[in-house]
C-alpha cells in the first residue's frame, strides 16, 4: 500500500559564493513496498539516511527523483491542498517527545488540532480526545495540562494519541522509543504493538534498536549510506542475515556474549560514499570486486517463497552466520523486567 | 493503583503564561518599574483633572518662578505651570511610545513571519530591505522621516513606528526560522496544517515572549525618540506641551531657571527607566532557561 521506488534525496551544500560544492547523498536510490497492515522496520546506524527516508515517504521533504505511491495514488503529483488533506491518512511519530509537542498548546489543543484540520468528529471533539487519551493509557483528566508537566513517556503517549487522532492508515515512527528511559521503552513498544494490531495500521518503524525491531516488525530493511543492503522477513533476517553489515549490526547487540568481531571505524561520509560496494571499507570479507562493482540487491536463492534481498557479491559464499543467542537475549530482557517493573509498584 | 500512566503528573495545570506572570511578580525591580509605568499611564489621561493649572495659560505676573507650594515644579518663561505641562506632556510621550511601537509591531511581526516562513527569495528581499533600514541609526532615520512628513505629533509617531519596525522584522524572522526547524512545526506540517496556520497558530504564540520584551524596551526608545523629535521641533507643536519641546525651550534658561529642564528631564528619565526595568523583568520571567521557581 506504501510504495517507494528509486527514491533519491541529496542535500547540496554550497560555498560562500553559492556554488554547489557537493551533496550529502542521504537517500540514494531506495525502493520499498510496505503491504497494508504490516510493519516494516528500517534499521541502520545514525546518518545512514533512515530518517530522511521516513520524511520522504510522507513527502515532508521533496525527493530529487523517484516515485511515491500510497494506495496506488501518486503522492508526488498531489497539489499542496490535496496533499494536506491526504495527510489525514499518514502520520508521523517523532523521536524526541520533548521537541515534538508545541509548548504553547495544551494536550487537548494538540490532539484536537488534526480533528479541526480535517473536520472530524464535529461536535464531539472533546469526547474523542478523551477516547484517544484512554487508548494510549493516559487519564482523560490530563487533557487540560501543558506538555511541560509530563514525563518523556507520557509525552510520547500524547504524541501517539495526536498521530492517531485523524484515524490514519499509515504511521511512520521515527525512533519512537529511542529517547525514552529503558523502563518506559518496553511500555511504549507494547502500546505501539497493540495499536498496530487493533487498528490494523500499516507501520514503518525507523530504529537503530534491533531489540525493538524484533518485537514488532514483520519485515526489516537494513540501510547503509543511503541504500538498502538487505531486506527480509524479520525472523529470517535475524536468523539468517546474508549481508556482512547486517551480521555486524546483529553482533553489536549487547548480551550476545560471544567475542564477535564488531564493526571497525566510522561510517564513511555520505558526501563521497566509497566506490563499488559502499560497505567495503569496513567489511571483513571485502575483495577486489567489492571496491569496484556495486553489488545489486538480489533475491536470495535459498529463501523458499519469501522475498529476501541482499546486496553483497559474496552473499552465497559467506561463512555461516553465528546464530543469535536467543536465550541470552531473553534472559537479559527478563533481567531488565524484573529490575524495572517492581519499581513501578512500590511495595506498600 | 491503576496501570495508566499519568498518575505522576503534577496536579496543578499551570500555563506557561501564568508561570511567567508569577515569576514577574516576584521580580522586585520589575515590579518597581511597573508601578512607575502604571502611575504615568494612569496620570496621563487624567491630566485635565490632576493638573492644578491650564498647561497653556500664560501669565506675565509669574514668569520663571522657582518651585513653590502653588507651583510645585515652578513656572516657565511664559508663566505656565510646569507641573501641569509635565502631566500633559506625559500624554504625548506615552502615546508616542505605545502607538509608535504598536505600529512597529504591526508592521514588523507579519513581515518577519513571512520572511522567516515564506521561503528563500521572499526572505532575501525582506531581509535586505530591513538591513538597509537598520544601517541608518534609529534616531537619524526617524528625524529624516519626520522632517519629510512634516512637523506634527502624528507624523513623529509614524516616523518612529517605521524606524522601529525593522528590529521587529529581524527578531521575528530569526525566531520564525528557528521555529521552522523544530519537530513541533514539522509535526504541524505532517498533520496537514496550511502555511498560514503554522505561522499564526504555532509559530506566533511561541515567539511572543521575546517580542513582548523587545516591545517594552522599544517603548522606552520611542519615548526618547519622541522627546528628541519634539526637542528638534519635529514632534508635538507648541504651545501643546511635550517633554522634548519643554527641554528645548528650557535650554535658553538653564542657568537662571534650571527647574524648567529638570522636571521634564526627570520625567523622561523615570519613564524610560521604568519601561527598561519592566522589559528586563519580563525577559527574566519569560526566559525558559532561567530555572528560578
Amino acid at each position: 500500500m506504501l510504495e517507494l521506488d528509486a527514491m533519491v534525496k541529496h542535500f547540496p551544500f554550497r560555498d560562500s559564493l553559492g556554488r554547489a560544492r557537493g551533496a550529502v547523498r542521504a537517500v540514494d536510490g531506495v525502493s520499498l513496498a510496505v503491504p497494508k497492515g504490516s510493519v516494516l522496520a528500517i534499521v541502520g546506524e545514525s546518518g545512514c539516511g533512515k530518517s530522511t527516508l521516513g520524511r520522504l515517504a510522507l513527502r515532508l521533504i521533496e525527493p530529487d527523483s523517484g516515485s511515491l505511491r500510497f494506495d496506488g495514488e501518486d503522492i508526488l503529483a498531489l497539489k499542496p491542498a490535496a496533499l494536506r488533506s491526504k495527510r489525514r491518512e499518514m502520520q508521523l511519530i517523532f523521536q524526541d517527545p520533548f521537541a515534538s509537542l508545541d509548548p504553547r498548546m495544551t494536550v487537548e489543543a494538540a490532539i484536537t488540532e488534526p480533528l479541526i484540520l480535517h473536520k472530524l468528529h464535529r461536535g464531539r471533539q472533546r469526547a474523542r480526545v478523551a477516547e484517544l487519551l484512554e487508548r494510549v493509557g493516559l487519564r482523560p483528566e490530563l487533557a487540560r495540562r501543558w506538555p511541560h508537566e509530563f514525563s518523556g513517556g507520557q509525552r510520547q503517549r500524547i504524541a501517539i494519541a495526536r498521530a492517531l487522532a485523524s484515524e490514519p492508515r499509515l504511521i511512520i515512527g521515527d525512533e519512537p522509543v529511542s529517547a525514552l528511559d529503558v523502563s518506559v521503552q518496553a511500555q511504549v513498544v507494547n502500546l505501539l504493538g497493540d495499536l498496530i494490531r487493533d487498528l490494523g495500521l500499516t507501520f514503518v518503524l525507523i530504529s537503530h534498536d534491533l531489540g525493538v525491531v524484533r518485537q514488532i516488525a514483520d519485515r526489516v530493511a537494513v540501510m547503509y549510506l543511503g541504500q538498502i543492503v538487505e531486506e527480509a522477513p524479520a525472523e529470517k533476517l535475524f536468523r539468517n542475515p546474508r549481508h556482512p553489515y547486517t551480521r555486524a549490526l546483529l553482533a553489536a547487540v549487547p548480551g550476545q556474549g560471544g567475542a564477535l568481531k564488531l564493526l571497525e571505524g566510522d561510517i564513511p561520509s555520505p558526501i563521497a560514499p566509497p566506490a563499488g560496494c559502499r560497505f567495503h571499507t569496513r567489511c571483513p570479507y571485502a575483495e577486489a570486486i567489492c571496491r569496484e562493482v556495486p553489488p545489486p540487491l538480489v533475491q536470495a536463492q535459498e529463501a523458499a517463497g519469501q522475498i529476501h534481498l541482499a546486496a553483497c557479491h559474496f552473499q552465497d559464499t559467506l561463512p555461516p552466520a553465528t546464530p543469535i543467542r536467543e536465550a541470552a537475549a531473553d534472559a537479559r530482557l527478563a533481567r531488565l523486567q524484573s529490575f524495572f517493573i517492581p519499581n513501578r509498584e512500590p511495595t506498600a | 493503583m491503576s496501570s495508566t500512566a499519568g498518575s505522576t503528573a503534577i496536579e496543578t495545570g499551570e500555563s506557561p503564561a501564568s508561570r511567567a506572570l508569577r515569576r514577574f511578580m516576584a521580580h522586585k525591580l520589575a515590579m518597581f518599574g511597573l508601578i512607575i509605568v502604571v502611575i504615568f499611564v494612569v496620570a496621563a489621561p487624567l491630566a485635565p483633572w490632576l493638573a492644578p493649572f491650564d498647561p497653556l495659560e500664560t501669565s506675565w505676573s509669574r514668569l520663571r518662578k522657582p518651585p513653590s507650594l502653588t507651583h510645585l515644579f515652578g513656572t516657565d518663561e511664559n508663566g505656565r505651570d510646569v507641573l501641569s505641562r509635565v502631566l500633559y506632556g506625559a500624554r504625548a510621550s506615552l502615546m508616542a511610545g505605545t502607538i509608535a511601537v504598536g505600529g512597529a509591531v504591526l508592521i514588523g511581526v507579519p513581515v518577519g513571519l513571512v520572511a522567516g516562513l515564506g521561503g528563500k527569495w521572499v526572505d532575501i528581499v525582506i531581509s535586505r530591505i530591513a538591513d538597509a533600514m537598520l544601517s541608518i541609526p534609529f534616531l537619524i532615520l526617524a528625524i529624516a522621516l519626520a522632517a519629510f512628513l512634516g512637523p506634527a505629533l502624528e507624523n513623529a509617531m509614524i516616523a518612529i513606528a517605521i524606524s522601529a519596525s525593522p528590529i521587529f522584522v529581524r527578531l521575528t524572522r530569526g525566531m520564525a526560522l528557528e521555529a521552522r526547524n523544530t519537530d513541533w512545526v514539522e509535526a504541524a506540517r505532517a498533520m496537514g496544517n496550511p502555511p498560514w496556520r503554522i505561522g499564526l497558530v504555532h509559530v506566533l504564540p511561541n515567539i511572543i515572549p521575546p517580542l513582548l520584551v523587545q516591545a517594552t524596551l522599544a517603548i522606552a526608545e520611542a519615548i526618547i525618540a519622541e522627546a528628541s523629535l519634539s526637542f528638534l521641533g519635529l514632534g508635538q507643536q507648541p504651545p501643546s506641551p511635550s517633554w522634548g519641546s519643554m527641554l528645548n525651550s528650557a535650554q535658553r534658561f538653564i542657568e537662571g531657571a534650571p527647574w524648567l529642564a529638570v522636571f521634564p528631564g526627570l520625567a523622561i528619565f523615570l519613564v524610560v527607566l521604568a519601561f527598561n526595568l519592566v522589559g528586563d523583568g519580563l525577559r527574566d520571567a519569560l526566559d525558559p532557561r532561567s530555572q528560578k521557581r
